[in-house]
């Protein structure tokens, strides 16, 4: 690696805890990823497989039933899990921005675009009204919104809602911000419109030279939008590394089934591949690998030991007995104690 | 046919003050809406318009009946009091009175429920526990005995009255805010202001208060009506406005001994006062309240 990362987890596990205390739902368990200044890092799952709770916790604004169990989140040297709340709110918005899963109920129906643009700008860098005004409308430019000068003044009602997603967008930049997380931001759009947000994001990225952490379950954003890939299952990363390096050679079974599950347009299969049965229960999970039950290459011991994170390659890992460069049962075992 | 050529004879571009008939102003309550004015104008001009010093009467002149009555004169037109103060002056100072101490009273109200309201509604945890339950031990209290009381430590004075007033009705509010407030919370552009970095205050002060500022309005005006309802029962009780000011419970608790002995017109008049404007208030109130909620709101 040339440089630091701009983000590294460590280890981070976020858990929810039931109000007696009796069911635990492990989110975010034992997750490790890292990501450098300009890249765009995708992460991809089913639901609730603890995508949004993970940016959820890089943010730090968890809903009080969860708690950050164990971890570091170092970010530009810092570890943020040591911020107090007022040094987090900092950091929030003007170091690492977020756009939320749905944008189009983001924006207060009582205040005016502008307004709503220049809060941030004027909560975190004191500018003042008429400049955080006239920054407010080059951002407005910036994300591609036609005549800004007379948007400014409008209300969110008087917008369509590509339009309001971008005002999101621009909010999100517009303090220029380190790292912005997208968390699915485009599953309420029509596809023309996903296309073009898509193009706009990736603009932005490189004009302002930020890191993306791009949130979807849709792999083919992935494909054009990303330069690495998390795949996360039932809490876990289960397999990491650089987008076209995994999608031409999967080294986990999941993310095989996932690939093999997107129709194609030189397809002649008669159906699509579906993965067989459901995710697993989050507060019960079996014993060993988590996608076991539902993985066709699962043997004995995949039931048995949950396997531990494992380097498959340079800059890949992956969570499965058979990527496992040795199958030695105590090794991995003893690795995953040490940590 | 007839549909098509509508159509076609449709306006380009909507015509200026299109938004006005959005207010949709079929169904406003007129007429306590000029009570309620000219109730306003009464109390803010009641120098200009009284024609006699509501406070000194002239002993000649005791219980002189209105002015179309035997015995009336057009010199006192609704007639005089035990002490020979002129009733329509005493009604015109009075109604400065009942308005000045119900609208300051339903703001204090307000503004000290609202406040609590948003605070407890969107801390949670235990502020909210502690505000609410002080919310509901002060409405297990009676709360014109506990006007009473408050009146009796504070002693009477009509800044003491809209103080006590406020302190008696601001649970309403908070109740209500709180409860909208908790709602609002979980909408996406709350979550967005988080993650965007803005601190709780801020929160509350741009995106929570805004919003909930239809309610407050609309509880405050169905307020005004309870409010002045319990101002004159404490004054007629003796322990609201101090005489000699001119206050409408005043003038109820002076008449109730003659009007026995036939003098109707101490009692009748800020009797019909104090009722046409609560009724006012609250016509309104309601009608505010329709207008402002888009669920009842019809398009």
């Amino acid at each position: 690696m040339p440089n630091a990362p701009l983000l590294e987890l460590e280890n981070l596990s976020t858990h929810y805890v039931s109000a007696q205390g009796t069911r635990v739902v492990r989110a975010v368990d034992d997750v490790s990823l890292r990501i450098h200044a300009g890249e765009t890092l995708g992460i991809v799952g089913e639901s609730g497989s603890g995508k949004s709770t993970l940016a959820l916790t890089i943010m730090r604004v968890l809903p009080p039933a969860a708690r950050i169990v164990s971890g570091r989140m170092m970010f530009e040297g810092e570890d943020l899990l040591h911020k107090s709340d007022e040094e987090m709110e900092q950091v929030r918005g003007r170091r690492i921005a977020m756009i939320l899963q749905d944008p189009m109920a983001s924006l207060n129906p009582l205040f005016t675009i502008g307004n709503q643009v220049a809060e941030s700008i004027r909560a975190h860098e004191g500018a003042s009204r008429a400049k955080a005004w006239n920054r407010a409308r080059e951002l407005l430019k910036a994300v591609r919104i036609p005549s800004p000068e007379t948007r400014v003044r409008q209300y969110p009602h008087e917008m369509s809602g590509g339009m309001r997603q971008r005002i999101v967008g621009a909010i999100g930049i517009s303090c220029e911000p380190r790292l912005l997380i997208a968390d699915e931001p485009t599953t309420s759009l029509d596809l023309t419109i996903q296309a073009q947000y898509l193009k706009l994001l990736r603009d932005l990225q490189q004009a302002h030279g930020l890191a993306l952490i791009f949130i979807t379950h849709n792999l083919g954003i992935v494909a054009k939008m990303c330069d690495q890939l998390a795949v996360m299952y039932a809490g876990h990363v289960v397999e990491s590394g650089p987008v076209s390096r995994i999608f031409n050679a999967p080294a986990h079974p999941y993310t095989e089934a996932l690939l093999n599950s997107i129709p194609r347009m030189s397809d002649d299969r008669e159906r699509l591949t579906a993965i067989d049965g459901q995710p697993p229960d989050m507060s019960r999970l079996p014993p060993g690998c988590s996608f076991a039950p539902r993985c066709p290459r699962a043997f004995d011991r995949c039931l048995q030991m949950a396997p531990p994170e494992t380097v498959t390659e340079e800059g890949r890992t992956a969570r499965c007995w058979l990527a496992a460069p040795v199958l030695n049962t105590n090794q991995p075992a003893l690795r995953r104690e040490a940590v | 046919m007839s549909t098509s050529a509508e159509i076609l004879t449709l306006p380009s571009r909507p015509p200026r003050f299109a938004f006005l008939r959005g207010l949709r102003l079929s169904g406003f309550p007129l007429i306590p809406t000029v009570i309620l004015v000219g109730i306003a104008f009464v109390a803010v001009f009641a120098n200009q318009l009284a024609p006699h010093n509501p406070e000194v009467g002239s002993l000649a002149a005791r219980f002189k009946p209105p002015f179309w009555e035997t015995g009336g004169t057009m010199k006192y037109l609704l007639g005089t009091d035990q002490l020979g103060r002129d009733v329509l002056s005493r009604l015109i100072f009075g109604a400065r009175v009942s308005m000045v101490v119900g609208i300051t009273a339903v703001i204090f109200a307000g503004v000290v429920g609202t406040t609590l309201g948003i605070i407890s509604g969107y801390l949670g945890g235990w502020v909210d526990q502690l505000i609410m339950r002080l919310v509901d031990t002060w409405l297990a209290l009676p709360a014109l005995t506990f006007a009473i009381f408050l009146a009796a430590i504070a002693g009477p004075s009509m800044w003491n009255i809209v103080i006590i007033l406020g302190i008696t009705y601001w649970t309403r509010y908070a109740r209500v805010i709180r409860g909208e407030v908790l709602s609002l919370k979980e909408r996406e552009f709350v979550r967005l202001a988080i993650v965007a970095g803005c601190s709780k205050w801020t929160i509350m002060r741009r995106h929570i208060l805004p919003n909930v500022i239809n309610s407050a309005v609309v509880l405050g005006t169905l307020m005004l009506g309870v409010v002045i309802i319990t101002e004159a029962t404490l004054s007629f009780l003796g322990v609201g406005v101090p005489p000699p000011q001119p206050a409408w419970g005043l003038m109820l608790s002076d008449g109730k001994q003659s009007l026995m002995v036939g003098r109707w017109w101490l009692t009748i008049f800020p009797g019909v006062c104090i009722m046409l404007m609560v009724l006012s208030a609250n016509i309104l109130g309601d009608w505010l309240r329709v207008k402002l909620d888009p669920q009842l709101r019809q398009l």
